[in-house]
């Protein structure tokens, strides 16, 4: 399938003339916001029992989707490859690319895309079965890697195993299933990727427990949601509705609550939430209770965390750096005023 | 009289102006041409005024310097590594790319050479009245052609995981020879040494020489009737000649077999890398995939060649005292090639283009690598698409051209 899809794109890119800018509008003409996410990663985006696509990535999705048209559940989620997902955004397959997507200086400069956030921080982890008795990165001399393909993992590795003079043979896929059935087969020695879809795809293996997730994190991943380069105002809501779920978390607003809020005597709490004279949905062709719609639907970063990776998920994933920068994590969000 | 010339002339005219696009074959056939090609010329410069519109909008170029940037991707060890020496954070793009072709050219000849001697003993099973052959051969055609080439490289990758012994066991494919386990098979690799030029002369050497004999014979048995063994002539001097130089020049060459190492750090057992020739896993399957699927199609093909040589022609060969041995070669195969040839050609250009379905499974051929890894790096999808494009056409055109080739020379010389 995905190979034929290139060629779609540069075609897409060649016929569609001037269909730049203008994202927010099309996106409420439509009626529905097209939301590209993976092909599957447990506890970021993967259809649920029902087929109902949950996780980080998606909630976020569906918080600008609530933003816009009020409507949590006016997506289309396209799923794409790792390969793939930059020219489906750039070609505007897609109005947002929320797909465990690492933030780096020639993603936001050569592929006429912008990052707009940090919405997971994350770096690379390595899951070894744990019969070869590995416990660290070091003693990987030799070792035969399993990774996805189109990734910086794909980088990363290969700088890690020159930096420490150690010689590795890679096997690069495609699918991040094929992966995980070429190093559950053993393929691989060593199975690469952001710690939390180690965490993530571990589960799909026959027997979890029979492997180990290596000390070392080789990398940062600041993962975030990105858009189209030439389109300001469609940027500036997909990083001020992420900025608004970090935002409210901090001052306490969650799903519940947010109706009682909205007569809060806390002025930040009142500038969020549009309450009384304050609109700051306007300037971005939004309304004035636009943060206040997307966290009705989806909650706080931290609900929508804890629903989703948190330690009572099967992801098991401690808040660690991702907490508030009040609680000892990176969560910063510039204020609302 | 007058008049009449008149009005000649005057329909002349006319039919030279408007009416001649309707009633004048020429003029008409033209004129549709020329708007074709204008329209043609619209759409296609739309299209380039479009892409360059819309990359700029998006702060993007349109250009090949990329080329030149360092390559920093490790790529699973492959034919194309070997002969670029390719090594992460040492070559360009334009290495990635060079390798990538390596490695579409040496499935694709690899795959076209079995699938083509395989298919041709499925075709004679199809004809043999032997039940056991011929029913296997039938079941296989029917199976293989009918189930998606996708599936099937898939299914070759699960057997192989599945029998291989583990990544640091050593199993044998050919006892003594060929090792095999999880991380590929390993075999001997031959290391030349000073001196073995002389072997490649005398090989050249005999190469000419049985030409040579060939011809001659053939003459001889114009003129005189009488046949030479040119088939031994040819298989001595091939093999004979090089060896007796090989072994003369003292056997300037030797043999590197692959090291299965039993002790120290785990990850470091096993076969050593870069010691012997190593064939990865994912080219082994796609190997088995493509010829087995490729060698269904062209046992048809076979089978309708030969079926289309009248039976007239085989009891005429036997008339005039021929074996069936030799009818077969120089009665009925000659006059079969005509029809296998142009579909088989078909059969060829498919292979090479199936081969891209390897993005699938890993194994890094053009479009998994340049038009995966690399264009995801440098973000110019227009680019590398055509580029790629350009590739497979130039592949697929002298492969044409080559069969066309072959074609002129077995076609029917008619008096």
């Amino acid at each position: 399938m995905t190979p034929k899809f290139y060629p779609l794109a540069a075609i897409a890119m060649l016929a569609a003339g001037g269909a730049a800018a203008g994202t927010l509008d099309d996106v409420k003409a439509a009626g529905k916001l097209k939301c590209g996410v993976s092909q599957g990663l447990p506890g970021f985006s993967t259809p649920d029992d029902s087929g109902k696509w949950t996780g980080l990535d998606v909630d976020y999705c569906r918080a600008v989707a609530a933003t816009v048209l009020d409507d949590p559940e006016a997506v289309e989620f396209v799923s794409l490859s790792a390969k793939d997902r930059f020219t489906a955004l750039s070609s505007g397959e897609i109005d947002i690319l929320s797909r465990n997507t690492t933030w780096t200086i020639t993603r936001d400069t050569d592929l006429g895309i912008t990052f707009t956030g940090i919405s997971y921080y994350d770096g690379q982890g390595m899951l070894v079965p744990a019969s070869l008795g590995v416990t660290s990165a070091l003693e990987l001399d030799g070792a035969t890697i399993c990774t996805n393909t189109g990734t910086t993992t794909e980088l990363n590795i290969t700088d890690y195993f020159k930096q420490h003079d150690m010689t590795f043979e890679l096997v690069a896929l495609e699918n991040s299933d094929e992966v995980v059935a070429a190093y559950g087969a053993g393929r691989c020695d060593v199975f690469t990727t952001d710690r939390s879809g180690v965490a993530a795809e571990r589960l799909k293996l026959a027997d979890p427990d029979a492997h180990v997730v290596l000390p070392e994190t080789i990398s940062k991943e600041p993962l975030g949601p990105s858009v189209r380069a030439d389109d300001k105002e469609w940027e500036r809501v997909s990083r001020w509705v992420l900025n608004a779920l970090i935002e409210a978390e901090e001052y306490g607003i969650t799903s519940e609550n947010v109706d009682e809020m909205m007569s809060s005597n806390n002025p930040s709490v009142q500038r969020i939430l549009g309450a009384g004279d304050n609109d700051y949905g306007a300037a971005m062709g939004l309304t004035k209770d636009w943060a206040a719609r997307a966290i009705k639907a989806v909650g706080n970063y931290g609900e929508i965390y804890d629903r989703n990776v948190g330690p009572d998920t099967p992801l098991k994933l401690d808040r660690g750096v991702n907490n508030l920068w009040n609680n000892g994590g990176f969560m910063y969000a510039p204020p609302i005023r | 009289m007058s008049s009449i010339s008149d009005s000649d002339d005057a329909v002349r005219s006319e039919r030279s102006g408007l009416a001649a696009l309707v009633f004048d074959a020429k003029a008409r056939s033209l004129f549709f041409q020329v708007i074709l090609a204008v329209l043609i010329i619209i759409a296609a410069s739309i299209a380039v005024r479009n892409a360059g519109a819309n990359l700029a909008e998006q702060g993007r170029e349109f250009g090949f310097d990329f080329f030149d940037r360092p390559s920093d991707i490790q790529i699973l060890t492959t034919f194309g590594t070997w002969l670029l020496d390719y090594e992460a954070g040492q070559n360009t793009v334009w290495d990635v790319f060079l390798l990538s072709i390596a490695n579409t050219l040496i499935i694709s000849v690899a795959g076209v050479i079995f699938a083509t001697i395989w298919g041709f003993l499925l075709g004679i099973f199809r004809l043999s009245h032997n039940f056991v052959l011929n029913s296997f051969a039938t079941i296989y055609i029917e199976l293989l052609r009918n189930v998606p080439l996708l599936l099937q490289i898939f299914f070759w990758t699960a057997v192989l995981r599945l029998v291989a012994p583990g990544p640091r066991e050593e199993g044998w494919l050919i006892p003594g020879l060929l090792n095999f386990n999880s991380k590929g098979i390993y075999g001997p690799y031959p290391l030349v040494e000073e001196g073995f030029n002389f072997t490649l002369i005398a090989f050249v050497i005999a190469c000419v020489a049985a030409w040579g004999f060939a011809r001659w014979a053939r003459r001889n048995q114009d003129r005189t009737g009488k046949q030479s063994p040119v088939g031994l002539v040819t298989v001595a001097l091939l093999i004979g000649l090089p060896t007796l130089v090989f072994l003369v020049t003292g056997r300037p060459m030797g043999i590197e077999w692959p090291n299965f190492v039993t002790e120290g750090p785990i990850l470091r057992r096993g076969f050593e890398n870069g010691i012997g020739s190593y064939i990865a896993p994912e080219f082994f399957a796609l190997f088995l995939a493509l010829t087995t699927y490729t060698a269904a199609f062209i046992a048809e093909i076979v089978r309708a060649g030969i079926q289309a040589v009248p039976k007239g022609q085989s009891e005429a060969a036997g008339a005039l005292g021929l074996p069936p041995g030799l009818a077969m070669r120089k009665v009925i195969l000659p006059q079969a090639f005509r029809v296998i040839i142009p579909p088989l050609t078909s059969q060829y250009l498919n292979l090479t283009k199936n081969s891209s379905l390897a993005a699938a499974i890993g194994y890094p051929e053009l479009v998994a690598v340049f038009a995966g890894t690399t264009l995801n790096q440098v973000g110019r999808a227009i680019e590398i698409i055509a580029i790629v494009i350009l590739v497979y056409l130039t592949i697929s055109l002298l492969t044409s051209a080559f069969m066309n080739w072959f074609n002129n020379r077995v076609k029917l010389v008619e008096r």
